[in-house]
């Protein structure tokens, strides 16, 4: 994802650096203590060993959490990929969020990151930690055995770490809290240390349950919103329903007159055409003693609201223009052959359009920032998926130089790309500096429907020749959308089509003549990163049209895709998730999902399986769905199955857990949501019209993991995907209704079937 | 005005705010108990389910008012001190929270359930009306099944040691 590539990039040189100072102990001492005020009173019995790792005189070991959790399950994936390599047993492991790790750093210049990557985007931080916490935990190992072999003045290369202890060849054992201390006192090796190999695990790959679930399921776990700061004032804010509009007048009489409220406040919104890297939206913010009195004092705020340039726009004028831009030649983002040239030879033409809507995120947690800016330091505490932005963009607002900018990180209530963007956090600064006071701000859920970063709207085109033999001479997918770029900071430079076209994904390189085309169209709302932002959008089209190619030249679905995945090898994938994708490990997916749904059974009446594959970020994904369709239109899933190539697993029952979430995420969006604008404003206002699937609605889902060998790819996104399409697919084969528009809604009520 | 309520078993709690204040708000903020979460505002999403003279209720559309007299219990007032409830024990077992944010709602609307129906069918469960945007209704109902045989293991073993 486009937006990680402003974190601190990690190598291996900055670690080493920082971690031979925290081993010093100033650095890692000072920001453990910040970290866990819960644990400050063991810290002068303590040694810290490198960043992440304490082990106290008693044994007990303390490994730091580096990721923002936001469901994805980092708190407990990525200390596993540490404690595995430190050859210690997890239950004997406690794990403690760290806070976002600033250094000043002098090459290069400017700041390194302490503990490397924290952000939360792109399914990256199990391939990250894979690189950088495995060393870690190996390095730690490493000073543990110098510290045995110097009390016992044995070459180290004899001594073996085991179950935290070091072993001597004689029998004789020390343990790591009696080592601890003089292993802090020796240097960090200089060059990398062996890792394990596979067969040795004992941490990764076990299942894992998550780290803190008992604060979890007792209500101790704290979110962003249950932070606190003296004196900190509640704040929500009202703000321009019309996308770039302003405050012409405030009327806040009544307001000011709800015991509670301190103030009231004009707070700025970007500027018309400017970029979205701040707050989304002007307004005025209600600044009070709590929440509810803030909240009673919006509600009798009179603000009067110059509607700016984007009153008029509306989703159905945005679906006019999306379908005038398909009439005219785009930017190519690919083109392999001719597609003209195979259209004029071909004996067959198959054409169809897809329509997918704006989305929003819904985190559970709504957004919201704890901010306190006094004496020209800063202390942020909010749910956040990108720490790293949120401190550049604090700094900038503030001129706080960043070191003095002090992020926690609590657990998040949901991320989904929402918070890649840090928007609240820019409004928080805004009240916190208007009223010279610590101010948590808080959303309300309509705050939030109303005031995303939606994923784009589009319209797929896609066109297929086919020769006298049914095969496919040539692909031609056309993607009318909102660029993603469009007001995105950072992305100035990139091409047109990048996040909205997936040029290299699937067929591209499987069929002889392929044009990968994007067709710009002008929307005035902010677009944001949505759980695999681009698989998600690509996948829906390019998989319902395989299924209609299928029929039309009377092939099974299943077998028209393996022909056209072909023999397994690797293909040229330059988007993230490259360089390369590998079409055998696509075709093991797609096969496995099909036999565990027992793909090509007899089925009962208006009963259908529909399967999809894709490529996500360096994972493959492949659905099998079967439901039912009633005479009546009503739709059940009767099953849904995923097969996954994650590439190595560190916690399965972590994965099992993304997969889930997924299909279950990837079920409510193409069954339900959407987001419309109408005369300039979001429609949707809270759950009843942005309903997500309850319970009663939600199938099990089967997941079947691959183990394929290669390295990890992460799992948070992977699942989502292809549900859309398989459930499409699905449907079509139960009762013949072809799904071309997003969500399916009543579609199938309302069709003759 | 103050009201007085029984707060996971503390009598004589009093609260002197405004009387309309959702019982969500009175309890995050007044009684700092901040496991009962905001999702929605409006009784729809359940984060906020909490146990009204042992009943579910939604916090966020209950004023404080509605509570007087009456007793309370959070999601911090579940267990007894020490010790989980067998609901909150399941849900650690089948692994359930993703983000988490919504599962202190989802467990007092299942506790509720299991007060109302000790062996509840598919359908029973499938009458819970709390929103996990992560999508851990699978587990959820795996850890309400798996509730139930632990409450009959802890009952059958207390029975043996009693």
């Amino acid at each position: 994802m486009a937006t990680l590539s402003t974190a601190v990039q990690w190598s291996r040189r900055t670690f080493l650096k920082v971690s031979v100072s925290a081993a010093g102990g100033l650095i890692a001492e000072l920001s453990w203590a910040a970290a866990s005020s819960r644990k400050a009173s063991h810290q002068e019995y303590v040694a810290s060993l490198g960043a992440f790792v304490r082990i106290g005189a008693d044994g007990h070991i303390v490994i730091g959490a580096r990721g923002c959790e936001i469901g994805q399950g980092v708190k407990t994936s990525l200390p596993m990929l540490i404690a595995e390599e430190l050859d210690v047993p997890w239950s004997a492991v406690t794990v403690e969020q760290l806070s976002y790790g600033l250094v000043s750093s002098s090459e290069p210049a400017g700041f390194a990151s302490k503990y490397g990557p924290q952000g939360a985007g792109g399914s990256t931080s199990v391939p990250q930690g894979w690189r950088d916490l495995r060393q870690a935990g190996a390095q730690i190992k490493w000073l543990l055995i110098q510290a045995a072999a110097q009390t016992w003045h044995e070459n180290p290369d004899r001594l073996l770490a085991r179950d935290a202890t070091v072993v001597h060849p004689d029998g004789r054992i020390l343990t790591y809290g009696e080592l601890a201390k003089r292993a802090a006192s020796i240097p960090l090796p200089k060059e990398e240390v062996p890792l394990k190999s596979k067969g040795s695990y004992r941490v990764i790959g076990q299942q894992t349950r998550v780290v803190d679930a008992r604060e979890i399921v007792t209500g101790a776990a704290m979110y962003g919103v249950d932070s606190t700061a003296p004196g900190a004032l509640a704040a929500v804010i009202a703000r321009c329903p019309y996308f770039d509009g302003l405050v012409i007048h405030i009327d806040d009489t009544q307001a000011r007159q709800i015991p509670g409220v301190r103030h009231v406040v004009p707070i700025s919104g970007p500027r018309a055409g400017a970029n979205l890297d701040r707050n989304l939206a002007a307004g005025v913010a209600v600044v009070a003693d709590d929440f509810w009195s803030a909240h009673k004092g919006r509600a009798a705020l009179r603000v009067t609201w110059d509607r700016g340039p984007a009153a008029q726009d509306s989703t159905d004028a945005l679906e006019a223009r999306a379908l005038a831009a398909l009439t005219q030649p785009g930017k190519i983002a690919r083109q392999d052959a001719s597609v003209e040239s195979a259209r004029r030879s071909a004996t067959r033409v198959v054409e169809a359009q897809y329509i997918e809507p704006l989305l929003a995120h819904a985190t559970m947690e709504p957004p919201n920032a704890l901010i306190d800016l006094r004496a020209r330091r800063a202390l942020l505490m909010a749910s956040l998926q990108s720490p790293d932005g949120a401190s550049r963009m604090i700094s900038a607002m503030t001129g706080i130089p960043r070191p003095d900018i002090e992020i926690r990180l609590p657990r998040a209530g949901g991320g989904f790309g929402r918070r890649l963007a840090n928007d609240f956090v820019a409004e928080a600064v805004l009240v916190a500096q208007a009223v010279q006071a610590p101010v948590k701000v808080y959303w309300t859920r309509e705050d939030d429907l109303k005031n995303d970063f939606y994923r784009p709207f589009g319209i797929h085109a896609l066109t297929a020749t086919l020769d006298s033999r049914g095969s496919i001479t040539g692909w031609a997918h056309r993607v009318a959308a909102t660029p993603r770029k469009y007001r995105a900071a950072g992305m100035e430079d990139d091409p047109d089509w990048i996040g909205c076209v997936d040029p290299d994904g699937f067929p591209a390189g499987c069929v002889p003549a392929y044009l990968s085309e994007f067709l710009p169209v002008d929307f005035t709302r902010p677009r944001g990163w949505w759980r695999a932002p681009l698989p998600t959008f690509s996948a829906f089209p390019v998989q319902s049209f395989v299924d209609e190619i299928a029929t039309a030249t009377g092939k099974d679905p299943l077998t028209l895709r393996l022909e056209m995945l072909g023999n397994a090898r690797e293909l040229d994938y330059r988007d993230h998730g490259g360089p390369k994708l590998h079409t055998g490990r696509l075709a093991n997916v797609l096969r496995r999902a099909a036999r565990e749904i027992d793909y090509g059974r007899s089925l009962p009446p208006r009963h259908g399986i529909g399967l999809a594959h894709h490529f996500t970020f360096g994972g493959y994904a492949a659905h099998a769905i079967e439901v039912a369709v009633s005479e009546q239109g009503e739709l059940s899933v009767v099953r849904c199955a995923c097969a996954v190539d994650v590439g190595e697993v560190v916690n399965p029952l972590g994965v099992e857990a993304q997969i889930m979430g997924a299909s279950i995420d990837g079920l409510s969006t193409a069954l339900r949501l959407q987001i419309t604008v109408k005369d300039g404003c979001i429609e949707q206002s809270n759950f009843p019209d942005y309903p997500l699937l309850p319970m009663a609605a939600a199938p099990d889902v089967e997941v079947h993991i691959l183990d394929s060998g290669f390295p990890p790819s992460g799992a948070g996104e992977m699942g989502v995907p292809t549900v859309a399409p398989a459930l499409a697919n699905a449907i079509f084969a139960a009762c013949g209704v072809r799904i071309r528009r997003l969500p399916i809604g009543r579609q199938l009520q309302q069709s003759d079937t | 005005m103050t009201i007085e309520l029984t707060l996971n078993g503390r009598r004589g709690v009093s609260f002197g705010g405004d009387p309309q204040m959702p019982l969500l708000w009175y309890l995050r903020e007044h009684a700092k108990l901040t496991g009962t979460k905001f999702g929605c505002g409006i009784g729809y999403c359940g984060a906020c389910t909490v146990h009204l003279d042992g009943a579910a209720v939604r916090s966020c559309i209950t004023p404080v008012s509605a509570v007087a007299g009456r007793s309370v219990t959070t999601i911090e007032g579940l267990g007894r001190t020490g010790t989980l409830h067998v609901v909150q024990q399941a849900w650690i077992e089948e692994d359930v929270p993703q983000c988490g944010y919504c599962q202190a709602g989802q467990i007092m609307a299942a506790v509720d359930l299991l007060q109302r129906k000790p062996d509840p069918s598919d359908a029973d469960i499938a009458t819970l009306t709390n929103l996990c945007r992560c999508g851990t209704y699978p587990r959820i109902r795996k850890a309400i099944r798996a509730a139930v045989r632990l409450r009959r293991s802890q009952a059958a073993s207390s029975r043996t040691n009693g």
